[in-house]
């Protein structure tokens, strides 16, 4: 089976600090995998490198057998979902959310075309879907961490996307908010049948639907396989204050 | 207020000058303002002034190399307002007393009457030629017609850049794009507002506009006729009281600016919220 994603040997530099060191890494077709890692281990870089935003300083980066390149990163970028950090939004920003969603579209549909009625109607579905139909209208930055969380969920899932990239979709959200959000993910997950790889420093935001972990720590995995295997209490310990 | 038909002929290239650069000034303080990048701008308008000095230092086409400049100045501050490793604020610091220094050093250089340099300091929108106003025009097409072609790509890239990246829109191309066409404005209102000036009708009626609206398209249109409001505005002050004009339309450009902030729905909801 061709895996969804293969990156070898990858290493990332920003001058003098490197950010991920001589990392390799496949994920086989329909897996979740959950990146875990203290702060700083480089799992936002690898989840970047994955729809070429990090630039690489050495290695390759394949999709579905694909190597990645100047080439066609664009065309790839539009069947990646992503859900970056939350983002800052300014409060007074003219954009709603109905077009924050819309966004995701916007590399697929191509340049000097306009987005169809289709793509606006599977919005509004996506939007009803993850209840946020009302704020349609709201102004973007006005909306709550877990509203805006859903927002770009929808967003990424607008995009048809082969590959689901979540970077701390649960951060700073109260706990009703996370389980909510949890729960999503793992019905997005079930329902439209994609590869996700999830980051988080939050064992307990982890997904019960995933089922292999990737540990990291000082820009390099440590550790990856069943994830019952890495949440052992040991390893978990030497991760996170070894 | 009575004008002879004198008057108002001799007003007819003014205003068009004024209706066409208020267009274009108003759809570009919109990129400026969304991409939060105000000194970038000023740093250009700065450079298209300096180019402009020394076109007239070379004896060559002003705008022309006042266009080159603005350019070279886009291709410099792209860049460097990237780039990790530098402070964008303090690289623009030094970009933009650079092209001011040169200005003046082209000034001191300039051999007999400086009127023409000066000109290009303080801007006259009264002695417009009629080859201003078409290359007003054309700017005015080419800028309006890359905001309704690339429509949606634009809103992506002053949504968020990252996000415009990570979705496969080209968002460096389409920045750099709008940094080129923030440089063409500016340096053809060099003759209108001048370049000490020109970036403030840039960068105040899109920022007023922003205080009163959460649409984009209703931003780019009060900001467009907010900056129409103060061009004309200004021209009449400047008329009826012997005033220079680009100071005039400025001044009148900050006042809507500072009303649009007193009475702005965002600021009553931020402090009721």
């Amino acid at each position: 089976m061709i895996p969804a994603v293969e990156i070898s040997n990858v290493t990332v530099s920003y001058y003098e600090h490197i950010a991920l060191r001589n990392v390799s890494l496949t994920i086989a077709p329909g897996q979740f995998v959950g990146l875990l890692g203290p702060n700083g281990a480089g799992k936002t870089t690898l989840l970047t490198v994955i729809n070429g935003l990090g630039r690489i300083h050495s290695g390759t980066v394949r999709l579905f057998g694909e190597p990645l390149g100047p080439a066609n990163i664009r065309r790839w970028r539009t069947q990646i979902g992503y859900v970056p950090q939350q983002l800052a939004i300014d409060p007074r920003a003219p954009f709603d959310c109905l077009e924050a969603v819309l966004l995701g579209v916007y590399g697929k549909v191509g340049l000097f075309h306009s987005v169809s009625d289709d793509d606006r109607r599977r919005a509004r579905e996506l939007m009803a879907y993850f209840r946020i139909e009302q704020l349609m209208h709201r102004p973007v930055g006005q909306v709550s961490g877990g509203e805006l969380q859903k927002v770009a969920l929808a967003r990424a899932l607008l995009q048809e996307p082969k590959l689901l990239l979540l970077d701390e979709p649960t951060a700073n959200l109260d706990p009703g908010s996370v389980r909510e959000i949890v729960g999503l993910i793992t019905d997005v997950y079930h329902r439209f049948n994609l590869t996700v790889v999830m980051v988080t420093h939050q064992i307990g935001h982890l997904p019960e639907v995933c089922g292999q972990l990737v540990l990291m720590k000082g820009a390099k995995i440590v550790w990856q396989g069943e994830r019952d295997a890495g949440l052992k209490p040991e390893r978990l310990n030497e991760l996170f204050n070894g | 207020m009575n004008f002879s038909m004198v008057e108002l002929q001799l007003m007819v290239k003014p205003l068009l000058a004024a209706v066409l650069g208020s267009t274009v000034c108003g759809i570009v303080g919109v990129w400026v303002v969304l991409l939060n990048i105000p000194f970038v701008g000023v740093a250009m308008s700065h450079a298209a002034f300096a180019g402009a000095i020394f076109g007239l230092l070379l004896n060559t086409n002003p705008l022309l190399t006042a266009l080159l400049f603005a350019i070279g100045a886009a291709l410099l501050i792209g860049p460097v307002a990237e780039r990790a490793d530098l402070e964008p604020g303090v690289s623009l610091g030094v970009i933009f007393s650079l092209m001011l220094g040169l200005a003046f050093l082209g000034i001191g250089l300039l051999p007999g009457p400086r009127t023409e340099a000066f000109r290009f300091i303080w801007g006259n929108i009264l002695l417009v030629s009629w080859w201003d106003v078409l290359l007003l025009g054309c700017s005015a097409v080419l800028i309006t017609g890359f905001l309704l072609s690339l429509n949606k790509e634009i809103r992506a890239v002053l949504f968020n850049r990252e996000l415009a990246r990570a979705v496969g829109v080209p968002e460096r191309t389409i920045f750099f794009l709008l940094l080129l066409l923030c440089g063409l404005a500016v340096t053809l209102n060099l003759h209108t507002i001048g370049g000490l000036l020109i970036f403030s009708l840039v960068v105040s009626p899109a920022s007023a506009a922003y205080q009163l609206t959460y649409r984009l398209r209703t931003m780019y249109l009060l900001s467009v006729v907010f900056a129409l409001a103060a061009s004309l505005g200004g021209l009449v002050l400047s008329y009826l009281f012997n005033l220079p004009s680009g100071a005039a339309i400025i001044c009148v450009a900050s006042l809507m600016f500072g009303l649009a902030l007193l009475f702005s729905p965002k600021r009553r909801s931020r402090a009721t919220g």
